[in-house]
Formats: C-alpha cells, structure tokens, sequence
C-alpha cells in the first residue's frame, strides 16, 4: 500500500532521513517509533508531499507519489498533526467538518455539522465544544479535535503524529481503542507516531523503529519484546545507557 | 577588488531571484483566479476585513490631508496672490496623488501586516500543511480570494478617500479661510477632469493588488518561529509600501506624461 524506498532528506546540512525504506501493507496499523528528532515527523510529511524527497522512491497504492494526482490521493487521506494545526479562525466543528463544508465532498450545513459532533463524540469531546474556538481549548482537546478532523470524511489512509501525547491515561486508552477501531472496521491503513509504549501496543500490528536516519528495525507487534536488537531493547524499556547516546 | 565586484554580483542576483520569486507567486494566484473550486465565503470575509473595516482609517487619514493642504495652499498661494486657486489645487492634489498613495500606504499597514502575520502564522503552526491534507489549495483558499478582494474594493476606498480629502479641504476653505461654499464646490467640479478620477482609481487598483499580494506572498514564505513570523511582517509592510510608491510613479508617467 504504502512503500518508501531508500528515502534521503535534509535540511540544510542537518541530513535527517539517511535512505529510510518501510513498507506498510494495505489495512494494516503500523507504528513508528523512535529518538525525538529523528525525523520520523518528516518522514510521514514525505509521503504527503508536504517535505520533498532529494532522493529515493515513494509509492502508495503502487503509484510514485511524485508523479500520481495527489489531488486524487489525498482525497481519502486523513493526518493528525502532532500540534494539531487547527485553522484558529474558524470554530471546533468547522475544523472537523472542514473538508464536507467545500470542495467535492460538500455536503448541506445540518448535515456536516452532525458528522463533526459525532467524531467529536467518537473522540471523547461533548457537543458543546463545537462551537468555541480552538484556541479555548485545553493542548489535549485540541489534540482530540485535531484526530476528530482527521477521521472526519472516513479516509482510507491515515496518519496520526503522536495522537495520545498530552493526554490523561484514561482518554489515551479512549484514543487507542478508537484508532484500532478503525483499523479493524473500517478497513483503514494507519501509521502512528508515538513515544507512548502502551499506546503502541494497544494499536500496533507492525512496529519500525527510525534510528539514525533509517529504519534500524520493523516487524510484528508480537516480535518486539522478543527481538534481540540492542537498539530497539534500549528503547522500548527507556534505559539511559546502550547503543543509542543520549548526550548529558 | 574582486571580493567587492563578487558581492556585488551576488546581490544582484539575489535580487533577479526574489524578483523572479514573486512574478511565479503572482503569476501562480492569477492561474487560479479561473480554476475551480472557488471559496466564496473566504473571499466575502476578505471583502469586509479588507473594504470596509479600513473606512475610519481612511476616512481619517483623506479628512486631515484634505485639510492641511488647503491650508498649505492657501499660505503658498498667498504670496503671489494666487489664493483663489485653493479649489482647484485640492481637488487635483487629492485626486491624482494624494488620495491614491495615502490610502494605499494605510492599507500597506494596515491590511499587508494583517494578511502576512496570519499567514505566516498558519505556516508556522503548521495550518498551511493541514490545508493541503484537506485537499485544499493554500494559494485558492488563502491568497486569491484576499488578493481578488483587496484589487476589486481599493478603487472604492480611494474613491472615499478623494471625495473625503476634498470634503477635508472644502471644510476649512469655507470655515477657516473664508471662501464660498457654492464657489467652492463649483471650481472643484469645473477643475476636475474624467482623467483624473479614472488614474486616481486605476491606481487604487493596482494598490490593493500589491498591498495583498505581498502580504500573501511574506506570510507564504515565512520561516520557522514567532521571528520568522516578525520577519515575515515587517518585510511585507516595507515592500508593499516601497512597491505602492515606485508603482505611483509609474502610473502617474503613463497617465500624465506629457
Ligand atoms: N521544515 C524544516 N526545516 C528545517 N528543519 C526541519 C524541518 N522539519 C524538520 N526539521 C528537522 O528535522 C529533524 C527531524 O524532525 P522531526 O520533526 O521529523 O522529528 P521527530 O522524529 O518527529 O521528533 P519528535 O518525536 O520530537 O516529534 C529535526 O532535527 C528538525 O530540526
Ligand atoms: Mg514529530
């Protein structure tokens, strides 16, 4: 479905992304992890066409996304940001319904805003949110109306950028049931960015590990406590000392 | 010597390559002006943040200047008696020049700042990219409706500005400086030529294209960071503003050159 081959960018002379390959099978929930600042931001970007590539392939749905209509692709494609990027001129349910109030998925005002206080549910949020403006939110509210928008026009791809990052537990495990939701029912393609292990777990069937630039491991959920990468190991138990420095 | 010619050449081409940045910017949002979708709401909102609530400004700014210059006039006229002409010499100094490049400097100020802060603020907070995963173009959503509405309402913000400016002027002519009323209005509507008014709003035009233009196009290319949002503005007002005046006079050659 998705698949990024030998992926090179920098910034700059900051090289973040050292031909990162990954390969994400259609319906599948694959989660990235990985050293704060590694790039792996940049690397869902990649597949957006939001960061341009200087090198390698990407592909999604065998198409090369530097070549295929992105108008097409991005029309069943939803991302969370991991600061949310919600428009602060327009209020909480415009934000969630922005895609069906124009363009080719427009749909009556009644209607739109009926899905928007659905998704707002499906994210924990009660319906007298919808019409303050982000801005009057709390970081964790904003997070959720930010993942509501991204599910809002039932996308077949999504990207979520560290959805559980700022919230209390509880509504993590709300946000994690809900992104294997719709993974499960709807038949969706996820890739999750998080630091938050339980999270990964909780949604992963694939995990990828972004070190250095490259993917240094990928395999299934079930492998990852059992792998013998040092790397990954250090990770994942969050040890200060191992392979991977942590300047003091 | 050579180190001097080399960064010399290298500012030019600095320059070449920013010019050439914004005739490709330009060129980009009037490609849009015919291809769908179209964002009537937003451009609606331009034509009210950008038309009328920029009235008092200019209102203001077109009221005083009116004023002053009668005065001014008035006193340079007077020592080669030549008074009388106060009429005439308001009407043409706001009309053709005045009118025009003040509205256009307050709209730099006001609107330019305006629009690239926003933008620019999108940008950095990463709403620009957002757009784009909404299948949504930046330039169509954001900088086509506020350029297409900034170019369409200025023609009518100057016209208030002329009319205001003269009415500045009337006002202290007939209270201050003791002229006739009817006198006053007649020598203004006698001076006046459709020539005049036609430039005064051509220019405005031309004005409110570039005052939006270089809003949208510093707030597009801002950097990272509430500096780079800084940056973006300041840069912005300054070459909005320093655009308006070098247009003012060529448009003021092209109408008037004799
Ligand atoms: N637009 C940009 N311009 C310059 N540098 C950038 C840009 N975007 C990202 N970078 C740099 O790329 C590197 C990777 O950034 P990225 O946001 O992908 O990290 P990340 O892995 O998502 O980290 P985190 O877990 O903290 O979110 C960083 O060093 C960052 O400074
Ligand atoms: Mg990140």
């Amino acid at each position: 479905m998705i698949r990024l081959a030998n992926v090179h960018k920098s910034f700059g002379d900051n090289h973040v992304l050292r031909g990162a390959s990954l390969h994400v099978p259609k319906g599948q929930s694959m989660v990235v992890i990985g050293g704060s600042g590694t790039g792996k931001s940049v690397l869902i970007k990649s597949v957006l066409g939001l960061v341009k590539p200087d090198s390698g392939k990407i592909e999604v749905n065998g198409q090369d996304v530097a070549r295929a209509d992105r108008d097409a692709f991005l029309a069943r494609f939803g991302m969370l940001f991991q600061g949310g990027a919600l428009f602060d001129s327009l209020t909480v349910w415009q934000n969630v319904a922005f895609r069906l109030l124009r363009g080719s998925l427009k749909r009556p005002l009644d209607e739109a805003r009926a899905v928007a206080i659905e998704k707002l549910r499906r994210v924990g949020l009660d319906k007298d949110v919808a019409d303050r403006l982000p801005a009057e939110l709390s970081g964790g509210m904003q997070k959720r109306v930010g993942l509501a928008r991204a599910i809002a026009a039932d996308p077949e791809i999504i990207f979520f950028d560290e959805p559980t990052t700022g919230l209390d537990p509880i509504m993590a495990g709300v946000i994690n049931d809900l992104i294997r939701e719709i993974v499960t029912e709807m038949g969706a393609t996820a890739v999750t960015i998080t630091h938050d292990m339980t999270s990964a777990r909780a949604i992963a069937d694939q995990v990828a590990m972004l070190h250095a630039g490259k993917v240094r491991w990928c395999g299934p959920i079930n492998e990852l406590d059992t792998t013998d990468d040092p790397y990954v190991q250090q990770f994942i138990h969050g040890r200060a000392d191992g392979p991977i420095a942590a300047l003091r | 010597m050579m180190r001097f010619v080399a960064s010399l050449g290298a500012a030019v081409l600095a320059v070449f390559a920013a010019i050439g940045r914004v005739a490709i910017f330009t060129a980009q949002t009037i490609s849009h002006l015919v291809r769908p979708p179209f964002y009537p709401r937003e451009f609606g909102q331009a034509l009210l943040q950008i038309g009328y609530f920029s009235l008092p400004v200019v209102g203001l700014t077109a009221f005083f200047t009116g004023g002053a210059l009668a005065l001014q006039i008035y006193a340079g006229g007077a020592r080669f008696s030549a008074e009388a002409v106060v009429p005439q010499i308001v009407a043409i100094g706001m009309v053709r020049e005045l009118g025009p490049v003040l509205v256009g400097l307050m709209i730099a100020a006001r609107v330019t700042s305006s629009i690239a802060a926003e933008i620019a603020t999108m940008k950095v907070t990463e709403q620009i990219d957002a757009l784009v995963t909404l299948s949504t173009h930046p330039m169509k959503y954001l900088t086509l409706p506020r350029v297409l509405a900034a170019t369409l309402v200025m023609p009518l913000l100057v016209g208030v500005g002329d009319v205001i400016g003269i009415f500045g002027g009337y006002i202290v002519g007939t209270q201050r400086l003791g002229f006739n009323a009817a006198a006053y209005l007649q020598n203004t509507a006698d001076f006046l030529e459709v020539r005049d008014v036609v430039s005064s709003l051509t220019k405005g035009a031309v004005f409110g294209f570039i005052a939006a233009l270089m809003g949208c196009y510093y707030g597009m290319q801002s950097e990272r960071g509430a500096m780079g949002v800084g940056r973006a503005t300041k840069g912005s007002v300054v070459a909005a503003a320093v655009l308006i005046l070098a247009a003012n006079f060529l448009l003021t050659e092209a109408f008037f050159s004799v």
